[in-house]
């Protein structure tokens, strides 16, 4: 598991992985915005690079996000579909999948609650 | 602090008064966590609820992000002016309540945020949401901004720069008297869908 803490942003924005099998879970915390966002698109580059079967991304450490944010997972799922790897999103709060459903994008991802679900689904 | 120069200040937008908040920031993302933060500091001191607060933060932040990479091509260093007036309830003619006075007499009706720069100027027309049939990264801060904000309405600064007016009515203020009643009233283009409403 590595982990990326305080590259960009005022707030600190970290990313840690975890492998399960054939999945991947990418984790970041802190706020996904326009200083944030770069960092965890260049981390779901590098782990989409490895074209993993099952990618999990776990917003659950995710307070905020802005249009930067949902941009960057839009790059990941068309990344993921060429790829043919299922990507899932998990643990989003309230204010995060609020700015999904305002985007009209909350029944374009595969969205669950946790991943022990992100995994099983 | 400078002033937003070469363009008609902010306080022309209104008739009466300077705003009861201004604050210039440089173009700079690792700013924007902390304009969030005030913004919703100050819509819970003025009685707006959380969501509205987070809503309020979420479209100065669009808006910022906006003026950032498409106004300014990412440069961090250029000039932005944030304006907020409290309208309405004891804000009125550019007055302010100075004491806690009678309940909710600290409450306005609704928050006017300006947000002014220097970058080049388009016709407002062309700023528009797109599509969002179309799943592909990028173009939806527009559509956010109309989303949660009950105006949102973008000018030329004078001859250099460009002008974002933004207005949020606070729940049960005078005036939103459809919502109050439980009617939300959204309606226009900028209308969210079902199920997303502004409160």
């Amino acid at each position: 598991m590595s982990d990326l803490r305080g590259r960009h942003g005022g707030a600190a924005m970290a990313v840690t992985f975890e492998t399960r099998g054939a999945a991947v879970i990418v984790r970041p915390s802190g706020d996904v915005d326009l200083s944030g966002s770069p960092t965890l698109r260049q981390e779901l580059r590098r782990v989409q690079a490895g074209a993993p079967g099952r990618l999990v991304i776990d917003l659950a450490g995710v307070p905020y996000m802005d249009s930067s944010g949902v941009a960057t997972l839009v790059e990941a799922m068309q990344v993921a579909r060429r790829a043919d790897t299922k990507l899932v999103l998990c643990g989003l709060q309230d204010k995060v999948r609020s700015i999904f459903e305002i985007a009209r994008l909350d029944t374009v991802f595969a969205i669950v609650a946790d991943v022990d679900a992100a995994i099983a689904g | 602090m400078s002033t937003p120069t070469n363009a008609t200040p902010a306080h022309s937008t209104r008739a009466s008064s300077e705003p009861h908040l201004r604050i210039e920031l440089r173009s700079n993302p690792l700013l924007l966590s902390g304009v969030r933060e005030l913004i919703v500091a100050l819509s819970r001191r003025l009685g707006f609820s959380d969501e509205s607060g987070g809503q309020i933060a979420l479209a100065v932040d669009e808006a910022l992000c906006n003026v950032i990479r498409h106004g300014y091509q990412r440069r961090p260093d250029r000039p932005i002016w944030l304006s907020i007036w409290a309208e309405g309830g004891a804000w009125v003619d550019g007055g302010a309540p100075t004491s806690t006075g009678s309940a909710g007499g600290e409450r306005p009706d609704a928050l006017r945020i300006v947000i002014e720069d220097e970058a080049k100027q388009v016709s407002p027309e062309t700023i528009k949401s797109r599509s969002l049939e179309e799943i592909r990264p990028g173009g939806l801060g527009v559509h956010i901004i109309q989303t949660v904000m009950d105006e949102a309405r973008y000018e030329k600064r004078g001859t250099t720069g460009m002008r974002l007016t933004m207005v949020k009515k606070r729940v049960g203020s005078v005036g939103d008297g459809a919502r109050a009643a439980g009617n939300c009233g959204c309606s226009g283009a900028g209308a969210p869908r079902k199920g997303a409403c502004h409160e």
